[in-house]
């Protein structure tokens, strides 16, 4: 597993580290039972903060994408109702394929669409905090 | 047991009346990694001093490891238990590695040996090495040996990695690391390098002016500001800056540029009321927040 951080991004930490763990159990990188680097490991490889790497594993563990045993690590947990992910991911992608080229027809950039597209998914994160807040 | 290693609550100091400290509060939990961040003249050498015992504050209180040091006796006893390692490395020239090494053990009865064997091996220094002979990188591995062998659970650093290249800072970063894994030793560092103090901190205290600006989990922070950018047809409201819940504001030309931490939905709502014609909301990076709390609008 390859895990790239942007330090310098306002993107907590914690997150880039879930999303890319969650990235590698979904493509297959790393699989269900089989063992996640530890926490030292991480913090030494990155050389980032090990408080950061213990909230990123405290978090995979509370949404059920891999289970701590004490005294001997990390592992992929049993998925779910991960199936679909994969079928899911294909989908998402044709739509923005779609949805990217409709954009590009009214004249925008690479670099214009990349915007507005984070700028959307900012304002869902938005509300889905602020969802989370007020229930 | 206390878990707040450094607390200070309305700590000031003045030199001849002129204030170079107002009232800092300060906490920083045991075994995190806290970047201590400011301009220069902020106040960040005059807070490691006063917490070195090296000034005697003028107003407020200082705890350290739980304990109110306020006396030539509780200084000394809180001072046994951290370590400082300074800017400019102040060695012995005339001392090689070894000889530097075993002086400092003679001083310290809690000396570990370990620990001493560990980073020697891990730094790759050479025990029969002249100590003006070594890098500015040795120097500070040296440095950092020596607090971390005397079994220091707090480490104060002033800009521990200036004048160090890349791979040396990112040595001395991964020792960081190991430490708060191996030992829970906590680090206060004062350094102007945000993007290392991204990388290794959990926390961050920013002071402007001798206050404290910001001191909190880096992430958390990153989570709660959001820059919400305006597009108007004309000048930007004037309104805006009344508005609460916001930070800072900045105009130039037709845009406004809002920071905001509480409550960014509504602040968002409001300002969409105001007719813009565009409104972006994006993450906000540790360099923006610094450069928007300390030089004000």
């Amino acid at each position: 597993m390859d895990l790239r951080i942007n330090f310098s991004s306002g993107v907590p930490i914690y997150l880039q580290l879930m999303e890319q763990i969650k990235h590698a159990v979904d493509t297959g990188a790393i699989r269900e039972g089989e063992q996640l680097p530890t926490i030292r490991k991480i913090a030494e490889d990155l050389a980032m903060n090990p408080n950061t790497a213990a909230r990123a594993y405290r978090e995979l563990e509370r949404e059920g994408v891999i289970e701590v045993r004490h005294g001997s690590g990390a592992y992929v947990a049993e998925p779910k109702t991960s199936s679909g992910k994969a079928a899911a991911i294909r989908r998402a992608g044709e739509v923005l394929r779609h949805a990217i080229g409709k954009g590009a027809a009214l004249g925008l950039s690479e670099s214009e669409l990349r915007r507005v597209f984070e700028n959307e998914l900012s304002r869902l994160s938005d509300d889905a905090t602020a969802a989370g807040r007020r229930t | 047991m206390n878990d707040i290693v450094i607390a200070t609550h309305g700590l000031s100091k003045s030199y001849s009346g002129k204030p170079a400290l107002r009232s800092l509060d300060l906490a920083t939990p045991r075994g995190s990694i806290c970047g201590f961040l400011g301009r220069n003249g902020a106040g960040k050498t005059t807070t490691l001093k006063l917490l070195l015992g090296m000034l005697r504050p003028s107003a407020g209180e200082i705890r350290l490891f739980g304990e109110r040091v306020n006396s030539e006796a509780s200084s000394v006893a809180a001072r046994s238990r951290l370590a400082f390692v300074s800017e400019d490395k102040e060695l012995y020239p005339f001392m090689t590695v070894g000889q530097t090494i075993r002086f400092t053990r003679a001083f310290f009865p809690t000396w570990r040996r370990d620990l001493e064997e560990k980073y020697l091996d891990l730094f790759r220094l050479p025990r029969e090495k002249a100590v003006p002979k070594l890098s500015k990188g040795m120097r500070t591995q040296l440095m950092l040996l020596l607090a971390m062998a005397r079994g220091a659970e707090l480490l104060l650093m002033d800009e521990p990695t200036s004048g160090l290249d890349p791979a040396m800072t990112e040595e001395i970063l991964q020792a960081l690391a190991d430490l708060a894994v191996s030992d829970g030793t906590t680090v206060f560092f004062a350094s102007h390098q945000l993007a290392e103090v991204e990388q290794i901190c959990d926390r961050v205290c920013l002071i402007d002016e001798g206050q404290t600006v910001i001191d909190g989990v880096l992430d958390d922070l990153k989570s709660q500001y959001r820059r919400i950018l305006l597009v108007f047809d004309g000048e930007p409201p004037r309104e805006l800056a009344g508005f609460p819940g916001i930070d800072h504001v900045r105009r130039r030309g037709r845009t406004a540029s809002l920071l905001a931490h509480v409550d960014v939905d509504a602040v968002v709502d409001r300002a969409r009321g105001l007719g813009p014609r565009s409104v972006e909301v994006l993450p906000v990076t540790l360099r923006e927040l610094f450069l928007d709390h300390v030089r004000g609008e």
